[in-house]
């Protein structure tokens, strides 16, 4: 053993950082977290949330909501995710997704894409008048009014509804329901890569939404029943 | 579990005569047989895949499947327990380049499974699993021997499978044994409900194809290409480093044929072991915890790592901060979610590691000026030697054993191993030259690999080449009892036990890092494995003494059947070099006062 100890071996002076990227010593940032609203459209077939939930723990992907729901085209669903991750981690986290086999594309949406959640909350009913006028200004409506306690749905974004649960804290909120962020690339991008609509029974499903930023809000036309 | 066969005798019994023609004795043409049910879909569905073995153990859920199996050309291996089995038919694997296949029931059975799948998971080992399940209408109900097994094997699986439908099943089968050895390769699982086993159906299954989606395109996109191959042709200490990828993807000519028309020295990881000659010059054997000081040092010096279809494993890396800092990073891999998932890739390029490397052979205008870093190489190679000392009035060295085996035997041995301080030396003292000759656990580490999976490599080659198997007393110990397995179909296997009586690594890392402390770590309740090897009604030899080893290892080797060779090594032997878990590969410690 005639090479020379551990300590007194040349070493390189190179470093990389605790994510393998090589460290500038001019630059030397560090990658900072961000919110990425990912959007995969997968094949709609038992077991598939769990799978891509099960990735997400697995790999101690920092998820912070996920929504599913079917799309124009049979068969398939789509599903919604915010993450909170480095830009390394938000790319491994879309080429992890992109490997299991249900999955058909994966997009991380633009800054601009629209998004929207759904909130319930349930609130004390002794100043009805107070929770309506509040209910009106930021666009809710309400689902149910008793003497104890009224219902109200608010949807936007996620700002707007962080808002409003703030505004209807003075009722003594009782509980609350939110559904997570749910969104579409504006204009003709499509929301994964390649996607294409399908015949959807509505017909003309690919009406694209005008740039009015009131579209999230008005979107919600099934509630009326 | 005898009720549960019941329904078995009255769904068949009413069909017509019992005609062996459904699962026809025709081999790999029986695509366009008949089937009578699901399970004989299944069968149909191997046959037509080409599968020639299968490993397994019965049980009530997963009887149909057998059934079906009795007129096939498919030979079935039982094992002495499931591990054994997934196991086997991963080694089986490595050794043919197709999967392998293993079955169990469901519960028990297919738990069973698990550790062999995990293991197969994490070494990207093509394998197929097929496992019993209850009944449908009993599923959910928490039936007898029931598990949630596409649950349990999710995260280990590349993909999984729950067959809902006897007209299909085959297809799906098909599916997941063609999808298992696509790109790159991993475990699959078909969960089979035993009414979907009975249930009839009359469709011949499809011809095996993986779903479209997950067919990687093999040729990396030329821009990709051509930027590797500009820092490739500029670099001034290029180095290979290839990992088992290579093998898995069958490049090792390409790889071969890049590194020495480029005259670029070679790098390999553990499971890239026999992807490029050990005995070449070029050649620097493999890095990472235990690998050599000279390619610790390559790795840590260049300037430039033609990574090829390695995944950066921290026991190859050590700490990322101190991996070849220097160096501009080349990575090919088939998978794109390996790009930079633990090192940054300066030039990534996904693709088909031959297909791939010939394109870079292509695009490259110039081979770099690598003359003084071969020197340097070639320096670090004699100051940093393989070597260990030799006393004949002490015991018995391992690596001298392993010498001694890799000597009495032709470069297509092939070698597997359990899991430890036995498995180092195995990788360590043996020059391989041939890929897939090396069989082992890496990723998962899983202690009791090396018996199955020698039944395993020894069922897929020819019969002139030899297997065999270092083992450690305790991995060896986690699953003897396949050496029933090799008795009864009389493999000609040689188990080598390094016996050290301690569970050695872990006795390494007490002596190193716990002041000593040797917690449940000895092992000297041991059996002796030559007499218990002669139980089985194999062949047991036990070494003591330098001078009975060149006998014994010719006696054992010429053994036509399977032999156990309890060699009871020098106890305090421990493995060097080492790069402390996390510590930068060039600080390799050669004694533990280095560490
Ligand atoms: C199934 C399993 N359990 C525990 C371990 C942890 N482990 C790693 S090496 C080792 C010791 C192996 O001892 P032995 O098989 O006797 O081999 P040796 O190191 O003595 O050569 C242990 C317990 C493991 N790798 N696998």
């Amino acid at each position: 053993m005639a090479g020379p100890r551990p300590d007194e071996r040349p070493q390189p002076t190179a470093r990389r950082n605790a994510q393998g990227i090589k460290v500038d010593p001019d630059a030397g940032a560090e990658h900072r977290r961000r919110t990425a609203v990912i959007s995969a459209l997968v094949e709609h077939e038992p077991g598939v949330l769990s799978r891509v939930s099960g990735l997400f723990s697995r790999r101690q992907f920092n998820i912070e909501s996920l929504t599913v729901g079917p799309t124009t085209v049979e068969g398939h669903a789509r599903i919604t995710l915010v993450v909170e991750e480095t830009d390394p981690g938000i790319d491994q986290a879309k080429k992890q997704l992109l490997k299991l086999t249900p999955v058909i594309a994966v997009g991380e949406l633009e800054s601009d894409a629209v998004r929207a959640e759904l909130v319930l909350l349930k609130v004390r009913g002794t100043e009805p008048d107070k929770v309506h006028a509040i209910t009106e200004m930021y666009e809710g409506r309400t689902l149910d009014a008793g003497p104890r306690t009224i219902t109200v749905q608010i949807t936007g974004d996620e700002r707007k509804i962080d808002d409003a649960v703030d505004a209807f804290r003075q009722f003594g909120i009782i509980e609350i329901a939110r559904t997570g962020q749910t969104a579409l690339e504006r204009g003709d991008s499509p929301t994964t890569p390649g996607e294409e609509p399908g015949h959807s029974a509505g017909g003309s499903a690919t009406d694209e939404p005008t740039d009015d930023e009131t579209t999230t809000d008005e979107s919600t036309p099934n509630y009326d029943d | 579990m005898s009720e549960s066969a019941e329904p078995a005798v009255d769904a068949t019994d009413e069909e017509v005569d019992p005609d062996p023609d459904a699962t026809g004795e025709a081999g790999a043409a029986t695509a366009a047989a008949i089937p009578e049910n699901g399970a004989a879909a299944v069968v149909a569905a191997l046959e037509s895949a080409g599968v020639e073995t299968a490993f397994g153990v019965q049980g009530g859920a997963i009887m149909p499947v057998y059934d079906a199996l009795y007129g096939s050309s498919i030979d079935h291996v039982t094992m002495a327990h499931e591990q054994g089995a997934a196991h086997a038919a991963d080694a089986y694997g490595v050794v043919t380049g197709t999967p392998g296949v293993c079955l169990a029931t469901s519960g028990p059975g297919a738990t069973n499974l698990v550790t062999g799948i995990a293991d197969a998971s994490m070494d990207s080992d093509a394998m197929l699993a097929l496992t019993g399940q209850v009944p449908s209408d009993m599923v959910g109900s928490d039936a007898f021997q029931e598990t949630d097994t596409t649950g349990v094997t999710a995260p280990i699986t590349k993909h999984n499978y729950f067959a809902s439908d006897s007209t299909t099943v085959g297809d799906v089968v098909g599916e997941a044994f063609a999808l298992s050895e696509t790109g790159r390769p991993g475990p699959t699982l078909v969960d089979l409900p035993k009414d979907v086993s009975f249930g009839e159906t009359d469709r011949a299954p499809k011809p095996p194809e993986p779903p479209a989606r997950s067919k990687p395109d093999p040729e990396a996109d030329p821009e990709s290409v051509d930027a590797a191959a500009r820092t490739i042709a500029r670099a001034e200490k290029p180095l290979c480093l290839f990992g088992g990828g290579v093998i898995k993807g069958n490049a090792t000519d390409e790889a071969r044929a890049f590194a020495r028309e480029h005259g670029i020295p070679v790098v390999t990881t553990m499971p890239g072991i026999g992807s490029f000659p050990e005995d070449d010059d070029l050649c620097l054997s493999w890095a990472g915890m235990h690998g050599t000081g000279y390619a610790n040092m390559a790795i840590s010096h260049t300037d430039c790592l033609i990574a090829v279809g390695t995944r950066f494993d921290d026991r190859l890396t050590g700490g990322v901060e101190t991996f070849a800092p220097g160096a501009d990073v080349v990575h090919v891999d088939i998978d794109p979610a390996e790009i930079s998932k633990n090192v940054q890739a300066d030039y990534p390029v996904v693709g088909d590691a031959g297909t791939v490397l010939d394109q870079i052979d292509a695009a490259l205008d110039r081979s770099p000026d690598a003359g003084e870093w071969r020197e340097q190489c070639t320096t670090w190679r004699d100051q940093y030697p393989m070597d260990y000392a030799v006393d004949p009035d002490e015991p018995v060295k391992p690596q001298f054993v392993v010498e001694a085996y890799d000597a009495a035997t032709d470069d297509d041995a092939i070698v597997t191993t359990g899991v430890g301080q036995h498995q180092m030396w195995a990788a360590q003292y043996w020059t391989y030259t041939e890929p897939r000759t090396f069989v082992s656990s890496h990723g998962l580490g899983t202690m009791g690999y090396g018996l199955p999976g020698a039944i395993g490599a020894r069922l897929a080659a020819d019969d002139d080449r030899d297997v065999v198997c270092f083992d450690g007393d305790g991995s060896f110990l986690m699953t003897i009892q396949e050496l029933s397995v090799a008795v009864r179909e009389n493999l000609d296997v040689t188990v080598v036990v390094l016996n050290n009586e301690y569970i050695g690594m872990v006795r390494q890392w007490q002596d190193a890092f716990f002041e000593g402390r040797h917690m449940a770590s000895e092992y000297d309740w041991m059996p002796e494995f030559d007499k218990l090897a002669e139980a089985f009604g194999a062949r047991g030899f036990r070494v003591d003494e330098y001078d009975e080893v060149a006998d014994v290892v010719a006696e054992s080797l010429a053994y036509d059947g399977p032999s156990v060779v309890d060699v009871h090594v020098d106890p305090r032997e421990n493995v060097y070099p080492m790069v402390s878990s996390g510590g930068a590969n060039g600080e390799f410690a050669l004694t533990e006062d280095q560490l």
